[in-house]
């Protein structure tokens, strides 16, 4: 323990630990400094200078950020003259900002409205030259609009420090200073991972999802098509934010019955699809144990990361599992088994998906994934755009009866709900490939080894003597560590999960925008998200995938066994290089 | 394309694997990108790239540099490349009236080419000639105390040759 030293803010004495900022030191005394630039994950940039604070024997005001408290200082954070300046610094940034809030995507979700307001600001001190670029829609899943931008950087420095995919820098300078892909290429064009992450961190509405759900509400009037839902398991842990409630609430029965009033006759459960998705990469993963195919085995949930495989790794794509994602099996069956069951052309099924991502936009569309000449899943919505469009439709959501998910997607087991937690996906694949392989159960279900927010997770599971190691990466820039890891100790596992984004799912591009007193990605809202999962899990009756009768049933009347001839069909695709090429920036000593 | 002179390419490469001998091989971004404009002119995409690939760093700080600092062009270059320095002395000895004359004589805007691809203009700042001003400087040499008269022959004398 280092000793504490003395400070004084606003006049009070304080004893507080050294080597730290005077912002982290004022956060844990109550003082909340104003910020803009600032978050708690990313290097400190210290560019927007709203968090100055006066320290006596300064001659200038210092950003809190990023200067160290020191033995006696005397901090003030409230000044007149503070107050005048940060003020001026918001007018100044907002005098390069459109007017248009009212009209804005992120009007009441935007930290520089929330910040402009607590400034006091009431109307537009300075009137002077705007930037305008075009917005670039040229991205599947991301939109950018340059001229939201105010150049805080978090974005950057997120696509670096966090996923290491560096698709966004700074191009130009001063007044045109832009921040856009490399060679001001299209979003469609570069190596973006289509993560939406900078969506998260975004204080403003800079990055925002390619939305769809106007378009959607169109289609829902169309009385020719059998409209019909999945739903992610990370939406139901997360959507309740969006309504103003706190984080970790499991709204699953109140989605379903609000989904049915906004006019979808059938909503499914993509964790039916997530079952189904371990049937299938639970055998593949034996088949490789015994000698068919490369190890380790590398999951492919996550659309995220295979982009950023067929990208940044294209040497290990044998090492990724061929199964699609819950999702998009999950869409097959919507295309073939169920308009067949129900007796209706699959040409009139409009199958729409509800996913906490941004990527799965980009997933949906990918040409490898078309059934029959059809798309697998023609839409996917956010959680933002499923909150929005229950919203716009006057749906109270809060008050609804919960209501169950139809037949016969349905039915899923605790395996599948805690797929939207990193290392969700390896627990659930092991409870089945074990009893695959041992022909009995695994008693202790819980894998308390690959949960948890670890970078990079390790483990081992004894399987009748032969020991399976595994490995659980989420956010690209720890996979990109697992990666290497890989390549130098081939054998060090059998096993490995990949999840795009920090937390898994539960942490998608897609999710509900931090609220007025928390901060993207903040880790405690992560933690509430990934209980709410693992509470529902625990709640299950049947929490082992092969155990789900439905998909015992499904492999009976149609697909016949897993891997089989039409499980490989509709089930399973392959992935190839794509460029441009990524490169990893070696000089990040974060990767 | 750019990659298909192979002398160039070499040198290039051997430039970069001098420089990844050091340590830090990233702050040598720079001096790399000036290595690749003395080579071909301007920064090709092609070459950014190889240079990403070689020195692993991503294209978007790559970008970022090669779009920060006014000396690398991202196009390619006329054979000659006028810059006429528009500091405050030769601002005030009237090189407004330089540049104007340059760009109807030639018919481009500041960064542009001639469709012959002889000339390129540019604008500099001061050039350190100030007891000459009004400067130009074309390639590596300067012309001082311009006039009208005099700056039309320059230009005439280089179609000449």
């Amino acid at each position: 323990m280092q000793e504490k030293i003395t400070i004084f803010i606003n006049g009070k004495e304080y004893k507080v630990n050294p080597n730290q900022t005077i912002m982290k030191a004022a956060d844990s005394l109550g003082f909340h400094i104003p910020r803009l630039c600032y978050h708690p994950r990313l290097s400190i940039e210290g560019a927007c200078r709203v968090c100055i604070v006066e320290v006596e024997g300064m001659k200038n005001f210092v950003a809190s950020c990023s200067h160290p408290v020191s033995e006696n200082m005397r901090i003030l954070t409230n000044t007149k003259e503070l107050r005048e300046a940060r003020k001026d610094i918001v007018e100044l940034i907002l005098a390069n900002h459109p007017d248009d809030c009212h009209i804005c995507e992120r009007d009441g979700n935007c930290e520089l409205q929330r910040l402009a307001y607590s400034m006091g600001i009431r109307e537009r001190a300075f009137v002077g030259e705007k930037k305008h670029y075009e917005m670039d829609l040229s991205s599947p899943s991301v939109v950018r609009d340059p001229d939201k931008c105010i150049l805080c950087g978090r974005c950057v420095r997120l696509c670096s420090e966090i996923q290491g995919v560096n698709a966004l820098g700074y191009a130009s300078r001063g007044f045109k200073t832009v921040v856009m892909p490399a060679y001001d290429m299209p979003f469609s064009e570069s190596v973006c991972t289509t993560c939406g992450q900078c969506i998260n961190v975004c204080p403003t509405a800079a990055f925002t999802e390619k939305n769809c759900a106007a378009e959607l509400f169109e289609k829902l009037d169309d009385k020719e098509l059998i409209k019909v839902v999945q739903v992610a398991p990370s939406v139901r842990a997360a959507i309740g934010e969006a309504f103003g409630i706190p984080a970790g609430r499991n709204m699953e029965g109140e989605l379903v019955a609000a989904l049915r009033r906004l006019g979808f006759d059938y909503v499914f459960d993509t964790q039916f699809g997530a079952d189904l998705t371990i049937m299938e990469e639970a055998s593949e993963f034996l088949q490789r144990v015994k000698g068919n195919g490369k190890l380790p085995m590398i999951t492919s949930c996550s659309s995220a990361w295979m982009k950023y495989l067929e990208q940044f790794a294209p040497d290990l794509i044998e090492n990724v599992s061929t199964c699609k994602s819950p999702m998009s099996m999950t869409g097959a069956l919507l295309k073939t088994y169920f308009p067949q069951k129900i007796g209706v052309d699959a040409k009139k099924v409009l199958s729409i998906a509800s996913m906490c991502c941004t990527a799965k936009k980009y997933e949906a569309q990918r040409p490898e994934l078309m059934v029959d000449g059809m798309r697998a899943v023609d839409c996917v919505i956010t959680t933002r755009e499923t909150a929005w469009m229950i919203k716009s439709a006057g749906i109270d959501f809060l008050n609804l009866e919960k209501e169950k998910f139809d037949e016969p997607f349905g039915i899923s087991t605790g395996a599948a709900t805690i797929f939207g937690i990193t290392g969700g996906v390896m627990e659930a694949a092991i409870r089945t490939a074990y009893e695959m392989y041992m022909g009995e159960p695994l008693n202790d279900i819980e894998v308390n080894a690959v949960r948890g927010f670890a970078g990079v997770k390790e483990g081992k599971v004894n399987m009748g003597g032969t020991e399976i190691r595994v490995a659980v990466a989420h956010g690209l820039g720890n996979a990109a560590k697992l990666l290497d890891l890989i390549r130098k100790e081939p054998d060090r596992f059998h096993f490995i999960e990949i999840m795009g984004c920090p937390g898994g799912c539960i942490g998608g591009g897609g999710q509900p925008y931090a609220g007025a007193n928390s901060v993207p990605l903040d880790e405690n809202n992560l933690r509430k998200r990934a209980e709410a999962l693992y509470n529902f899990d625990r709640e299950k009756t049947i929490r082992r995938s092969h155990e789900n009768p439905d998909i015992i049933k499904l492999y009976e009347e149609y697909l016949g066994k897993p891997l089989g001839e039409k499980s490989h069909k509709l089930l399973h695709t392959n992935y190839k290089q794509h460029f441009p090429k990524g490169v990893i920036d070696k000089t990040n000593r974060n990767i | 394309m750019v990659c298909t002179n192979k002398e160039k390419i070499d040198e290039l490469k051997k430039y970069m694997d001098e420089v990844m001998r050091n340590p830090y091989p990233e702050s040598y971004l720079i001096a790399v990108l000036h290595k690749a404009q003395e080579l071909y002119g301007y920064l090709d995409r092609e070459i950014m790239d190889l240079v990403s690939e070689t020195m692993s760093i991503p294209t978007a700080k790559i970008w970022g540099v090669a779009t920060f600092y006014h000396f690398f062009n991202l196009k390619p270059q006329g054979k000659h490349s006028i810059f006429v320095c528009l500091g405050t002395a030769c601002h005030i000895k009237g090189s407004g009236e330089i540049l104007d004359l340059i760009r109807t004589k030639l018919n481009i805007e500041i960064g542009e080419t001639t469709p012959d691809g002889f000339f390129t203009l540019r604008e500099t700042r001061c050039l350190g000639a100030c007891g000459l001003a009004p400067v130009v400087m074309i390639d590596d040499k300067i012309y001082g105390n311009l006039t009208r008269d005099k700056m039309i022959s320059i230009l005439d004398g280089f179609k000449r040759k």
